[in-house]
């Protein structure tokens, strides 16, 4: 069977999510085979063997780490000559698109990005202008290099061998140009990560710059929190929980819009969610076209009992 | 200096954006405009030579006759010459594609600096500055919300997903700037009038030198089978929230689709 190539996503050490679910997508394609760049733990180790991958190439390079992009694309342009493998899979976000769009270069190989399901072939399924077309697609040349949004596939383990190959890379200067002269981790706020969660309540310009009871519904709900661009402007909410367009795109099983009016860009960034509920005091607002339910209200009132109402059923 | 900002020209997003029968995007039958994260681009490029003397703005576009208009708002926002690169055999293109002939673009033209928007806002990739840097040899320093240049030495501020970070560079280079890099001008009377009089050269393939067989629906890296529209949402329960009723619901409504 054919290798197919997962870009391990990982922060500081600790697998994402969405690498357990390109494992599973890579298993309809062929056998997987994870490429962990940096020094994975044995707890890594396990957990991507745990999603069936056969094989775990490791590369190790200080030189990769603190230079973006450009060492990572060269790191899998080798291992893409070395395996031949039969589609690369990468997550979906902003370095991996572009880390993505590197390598079809490289290896003269056609890309898909963004990508909700991909099947046998390998076809892909996305979702286009704001969510309002679906497209299947398939590469016709090279290498299929495809990006994966997360949620695209439900993890489900199985156990591969996991046999652990240490990869040794040349990583030219050229691609050492760029550089991060100086990062600040994000603080954790202990809820889920936006992409990720199976629920999700974003609160916008109707929140008058309270975000209190948007953030203590979503705790009630295990939830993440989102922001509609509005609120990011006013500099109520950092600009990495933002929902949309030039945000983030999410598909939760459950979407909670308070005091957001629907403008298309934001609906870009939600409209594929199972199940859509708005609380807005217009009952005129465009965002109520989407929802399975709506309350017509003042978020401040609505939200504080509702919260209090879903702690009492949780008895 | 000298820069040259990438400008895509798009269905306008507010419009009934569709695919043609070849599963091809309708550039022609739907309103287009300059993609409204370029306009971001133009503006970082056009503050760059405010405080840069002698800086020439190039804009610059890869598509269909009327994606002119693109370049001409760029020019009416300030920049100072336009390419428009057209030919039939670009229709279609995949990002390999474009990438591969706006690179044979900026090649023919003087650049320090390329500077691109975070996505178009059709397609929406967010690719083409990563494929330009890879095409041209040259050091990519995306996505930034905060632009900061001294003599060659380029520093932007990202808003990455686990981290702020400062990422540098030194030019040439290529530079993509986000929505959060500040609101880009209108042009004002006077720069409505000037851009009448500001060059715009039309290139084809062959002035590039890439043969019409590498571009194209026909040579696209990647096919697309199918299309469909997506079924509308149908809309659910609306309830009005009357002394706290509307909460009861609320709560009402996610127990019984089992979220609590
Ligand atoms: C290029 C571009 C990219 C963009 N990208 C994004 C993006 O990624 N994400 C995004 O969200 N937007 C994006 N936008 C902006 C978008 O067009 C809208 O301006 C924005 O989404 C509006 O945010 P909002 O709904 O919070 O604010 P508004 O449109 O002002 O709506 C506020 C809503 O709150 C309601 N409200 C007020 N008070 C209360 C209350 N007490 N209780 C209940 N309801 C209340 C009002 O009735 C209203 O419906 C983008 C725009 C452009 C041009
Ligand atoms: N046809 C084009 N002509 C000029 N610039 C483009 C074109 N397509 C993409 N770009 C540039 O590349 C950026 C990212 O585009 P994309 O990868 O298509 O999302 C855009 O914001 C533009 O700056």
């Amino acid at each position: 069977m054919t290798e197919i190539l997962v870009l391990v996503d990982h922060v500081d050490g600790a697998v994402r999510k969405t690498t357990n679910e390109l494992l599973t997508i890579a298993r309809r394609l062929g056998e997987p085979s994870a490429v962990f760049i940096g020094s994975p733990s044995d707890d890594a180790v396990a957990a991507l063997k745990g999603f069936g991958a056969e094989k775990v190439y490791v590369v190790d390079d200080a030189e990769v780490k603190g230079y973006l992009v450009a060492p990572k694309a060269e790191v899998l342009h080798q291992l893409v000559e070395k395996t031949s493998p039969g589609a690369v899979l990468i997550s979906s976000n902003a370095e991996g698109k572009e880390i993505a769009g590197r390598l079809a270069v490289k290896t003269d190989s056609g890309l898909i990005t963004d990508a909700v399901d991909v099947q046998e072939g390998p076809v892909t399924t996305q979702s286009v202008f704001a969510g309002s077309y679906t497209v299947q697609a398939k590469v016709t040349k090279g290498t299929p290099v495809i990006t994966v949004k997360p949620n695209a596939a439900t993890p489900e383990q199985a156990e591969g061998a996991g046999a652990v190959e240490q990869v040794a890379v040349t990583v030219s200067d050229a691609a050492k140009a760029a550089k991060i002269v100086a990062s600040e981790p994000r603080k954790a706020t202990g809820r889920p990560e936006l992409t990720e969660a199976a629920i999700v309540v974003s609160g916008g310009r109707g929140t008058g710059g309270n975000f209190e009871p948007v953030e203590h519904f979503a705790d009630a709900l295990g939830a993440a929190v989102g922001a509609s661009r509005a609120a990011v402007d006013s500099g109520w909410y950092p600009h990495s929980f933002q929902v949309g367009q030039t945000g983030k795109t999410v598909s939760p099983q459950l979407y909670v819009a308070a005091g957001i009016s629907g403008a298309i860009q934001h609906r870009a960034g939600m409209q594929t969610s199972k199940t859509i509920v708005a609380i807005n005091k217009d009952e005129e607002a465009p965002l109520f076209e989407l929802v399975d339910f709506g309350v017509v209200g003042d978020l401040h009132a609505v939200l504080p009992a509702a919260t209090e109402e879903v702690n009492k059923r949780k008895g | 200096m000298n820069i040259v900002v990438c400008v895509k020209y798009v269905p306008d997003a507010t419009a009934d954006r569709h695919f043609e029968d070849d599963n091809t995007v309708d550039r022609v039958g739907v309103d287009g405009l300059l993609s409204e994260l370029d306009e971001y681009a133009v503006e970082q490029a056009l503050q760059l030579k405010e405080k840069n003397e002698g800086t020439e703005v190039t804009v610059l576009t890869v598509g269909p006759e009327q994606a002119v208009d693109a370049i001409r708002k760029g020019l009416q926002m300030g920049a100072d010459k336009g390419v428009h690169v057209v030919d039939d055999s670009i229709a279609g293109s995949d990002a390999l594609a474009t990438s591969l002939v706006l690179a044979e673009a900026i090649k023919k033209v003087d650049h320090d600096l390329v500077v691109c928007g975070m996505a178009s806002t059709d397609g929406a990739m967010g690719v083409v500055p990563a494929m330009l840097a890879e095409r041209l040899g040259l050091p990519q320093v995306t996505l930034g919300s905060v632009i900061e240049m001294q003599g060659k030495e380029v520093r932007i501020k990202r808003d990455g997903d686990t981290a702020t970070e400062i990422i540098g560079g030194t030019a040439p280079l290529v530079l993509s700037v986000t929505d959060q890099s500040g609101e880009a001008r209108y042009p004002s009377f006077k720069g409505i009038m000037a851009a009448k009089k500001k060059p715009v050269e039309t290139w084809s393939l062959s002035d590039l030198g890439v043969d019409a067989s590498q571009v194209g629906l026909s040579a696209a890296w990647s096919q697309v089978e199918d299309t469909a529209a997506r079924p509308p949402r149908t809309q659910g329960e609306i309830v009005a929230d009357e002394d706290g009723s509307g909460a009861k619901a609320l709560a009402e409504f996610l127990a019984s689709k089992k979220f609590i």
